[in-house]
């Protein structure tokens, strides 16, 4: 779970980590009383999970409360890469001295923590790493043991820091370390890291992505997951228990097993269509779980047709039809569904289908030929309904010229 | 042969109870010929539930029994603890299938294993298992699906892409030595190399199918191993071509960050390796069966 800027900000407060006095806006007469609480000038910052928020005019500076009526009013609404700004941060602005990037990751192939310190902060440290790898100082971190201050005062040195940065940004360090560990991040990135004109080291901005998984011992990430997503249908699916990744097609996927899923979406590409879905409905397929799934596929207004594809495997076929034969008694579907079960128990299963099987549900032995029908049904059903529409018009105009 | 387990691995399912899924997994294992000699429960140490004699530790089910394996699928709070409790026992080979252990448990857990007890391998988290079939399935795959004779060795990153390779080779004839499922998490016990390694020095293995999904780069370090290591044929396939970047596909470990861990990539190096790379889960079991047959 990826957090806002103001989220992150607020989980680095519980770890210690110093930021800028600020608050949270969702209009513009509180960007102005936000503004007057943390002090002149002030930056309004457009909260949006997606980069370049700057170069997209989402980050202003304001001096008086008549600039910072004019900014928010422009930054709210504001389209950023496909985002659409409902909420501020506004915070006191810092007389930067220097920018640098520190940042907590698993690096997967070592098996163990990374920290990345730079002292070319303030950009992309992709861009970094391309153009002057030399600028980062890596430490690779074992989990078992952690970070210790004497690592940390000896990485700040390595990396180059200003003298007088060194021993709080060390200090820094060790708070967004626990930040990562304890607070169960896969991410905790702070770019960049401020050393003020006075001397001060604060983090002005925070990217922080939490481990789904952790949330079992983390009562206090309930408030992050509620802003999680804007996109209804992973609203909905998220409601019903389902793993769901809205896409941009209009076939609609159902399969079991995250590999499967990903795999059905891939045929679907693969023989010319485009899916609206990634859905896993997980191992099994009862008709609880099945009939959640539908109803939120068949929510989607782009999908054309339904593609269920489920690999029997210790949930067997003939349970898994008759998971879906009461699931589509309970939800009226407004596409055509194309099945494709296999697995144990194979031939149980597609005989308790059989006299079900119409026009609207169809049946196909391999997962090729029924990404293959289900593209097909969907192109012809994008057809007849633009058709349909076209028909629809034509004889209201008829009736009016009558 | 076999890679990891066979007819002599004996096994302790820890976390059993009359309504556990331990006992269920267990108990279906058991009924495919599996040696299940003992499961554990700090709180029924001493009964007896479906013939299987019950223990308070591993490490008494270890020392009564001599179970050399342990099956685990408790809860995501407490496999941690379960698989060093295990490791401690001294068992050399832990299956986890538990979904959902947070990344950081699991990157503490492997380096502890590492470090503290080298002798032992760990399958998993969040994996179906390992079957050998007609030997041993440890795990949630179903033994139908399965066919025992060889002479495939299957590794696989994802649960139900690694039923559908066991089906579409069972269905034409072809058989498997053992099917390794290593798990769709950031921090897998056991990886594609491990495997790889395995199956080549396996004499009865003759050919390699490996299904690989989006996210990380083990596929690509794979790739590495293969050109240099492994003489035996290798089908390749690999899920989520079509996902887009920074949004996890259902499994932990399967996110595209940036421009790296993309399907694209990953096919790219296996094709370089010198594998065959199949566009679906249906052609790689067909490349699979004409690359049998021609070994004849």
């Amino acid at each position: 779970m990826d957090l806002y800027e103001y989220q992150g900000k607020q989980y680095f407060a519980r770890y210690g980590i110093p930021t800028s006095p600020g608050g949270v806006a969702d209009t513009v007469d509180e960007a102005v009383t936000q503004a007057e609480a943390a002090g002149y000038p002030v930056v309004v910052k457009a909260q949006v999970k997606v980069g370049g928020r700057g170069k997209a005019g989402g980050i202003k500076l304001a001096n008086d409360a008549s600039e910072v009526r004019a900014h928010a009013g422009s930054i709210l609404g504001m389209d950023i890469k496909g985002h659409v700004v409902r909420r501020l941060w506004v915070e006191h602005a810092s007389d930067i001295a220097e920018e640098y990037y520190a940042s907590f990751t698993l690096d997967r192939p070592a098996k163990t923590h990374l920290g990345m310190l730079s002292r070319e902060g303030g950009v992309e440290i992709e861009e970094v790493a391309a153009t002057n790898p030399g600028a980062i100082a890596r430490v690779h971190i074992d989990p078992v043991r952690g970070l210790d201050l004497g690592t940390a005062r000896r990485w700040v040195d390595d990396a180059g820091l200003d003298e007088t940065a060194r021993a709080q940004a060390a200090d820094v360090l060790m708070a967004l370390y626990r930040c990562y560990d304890e607070g169960d991040c896969d991410l905790a990135e702070i770019n960049p890291l401020i050393l003020t004109v006075d001397g001060r080291v604060h983090a002005l901005d925070a990217k922080v992505t939490l481990d789904d998984n952790a949330r079992f011992r983390h009562p206090e990430w309930d408030e992050y997951a509620a802003t999680e997503t804007d996109d209804p249908r992973e609203k909905m699916a998220k409601e019903k228990g389902l793993n769901y990744i809205g896409l941009s097609g209009d076939v609609g996927i159902i399969a079991n097993g995250a590999g499967l899923a990903m795999s059905t979406c891939d045929v679907v590409n693969q023989v010319g269509g485009q899916p609206a879905n990634f859905l896993d409905i997980g191992g099994g397929a009862s008709a609880d779980v099945m009939s959640a799934a539908l109803e939120v596929i068949n929510a989607d207004p782009s999908v054309r047709a339904i593609f269920v594809n489920i690999f029997g495997g210790i949930t067997r076929v003939d349970e898994v039809a008759k998971g879906v034969i009461e699931a589509l008694g309970r939800v009226d579907l407004r596409s055509p569904i194309v099945l494709r079960l296999d697995g144990t128990n194979v031939e149980e299963g597609r005989a308790l289908l059989a006299p079900h099987l119409t026009d609207r549900l169809v049946a196909e032995p391999t997962m090729l030929e029924a990404a293959r029908r289900a593209v097909a049904m969907a192109a012809a059903a994008g057809v007849g309904r633009t058709a349909g529409r076209a028909t629809e018009r034509e004889s209201r105009e008829s009736e009016e010229r009558a | 042969m076999s890679i990891f387990v066979d007819e002599t691995t004996t096994v302790v399912v820890q976390g059993v109870s009359p309504t556990s899924q331990g006992l269920y997994h267990g108990l279906r294992n058991r009924a495919y010929g599996t040696r299940v000699v003992a499961g554990t429960n700090p709180r029924r140490g001493g009964e007896v539930i479906e013939g299987i004699p019950v223990f308070s530790t591993v490490a008494d089910a270890v020392e009564s029994t001599g179970a050399t394996a342990s099956f685990i699928s408790v809860p995501p709070p407490f496999a941690a603890a379960a698989i060093l409790e295990a490791a401690e026992a001294g068992i050399s080979f832990i299956v986890c299938i538990t979904e959902g252990i947070p990344a950081h448990d699991e990157a503490r857990t492997y380096n502890r294993l590492v470090q503290e007890h080298p002798g032992t391998r760990l399958l998993g988290p969040n994996c179906p298992g390992i079957i050998s079939p007609g030997k041993c399935n440890i795990g949630i795959t179903s033994g139908d699906i399965a066919l025992a004779g060889g002479p495939v060795g299957i590794v696989s990153r994802s649960g139900t892409l690694t039923y559908q390779a066991l089906h579409e080779l069972s269905q034409q004839g072809v058989g498997q030595t053992t099917c390794v499922g290593i798990g769709g998490d950031p921090v897998p016990g056991t990886n594609f190399i491990d495997c790889l390694a395995a199956f080549e020095d396996d004499p009865d293995t003759k050919a390699i199918m490996m299904i690989g999904e989006i996210g990380g780069s083990e596929e690509e370090r794979a790739a590495e191993f293969i050109a240099a290591n492994v003489t035996k044929p290798v089908v390749c396939y690999i899920a989520g071509v079509t996902a887009p970047p920074g949004r996890k596909m259902g499994h932990a470990g399967a996110i595209i960050s940036g421009s790296k861990g993309t399907a694209k990539a990953k096919m790219e190096a296996l094709s370089g390796a010198g594998a065959v790379v199949a566009e679906n889960p249906t052609e790689a079991g067909e490349r699979m069966v004409a690359i049998v047959k021609e070994l004849g």
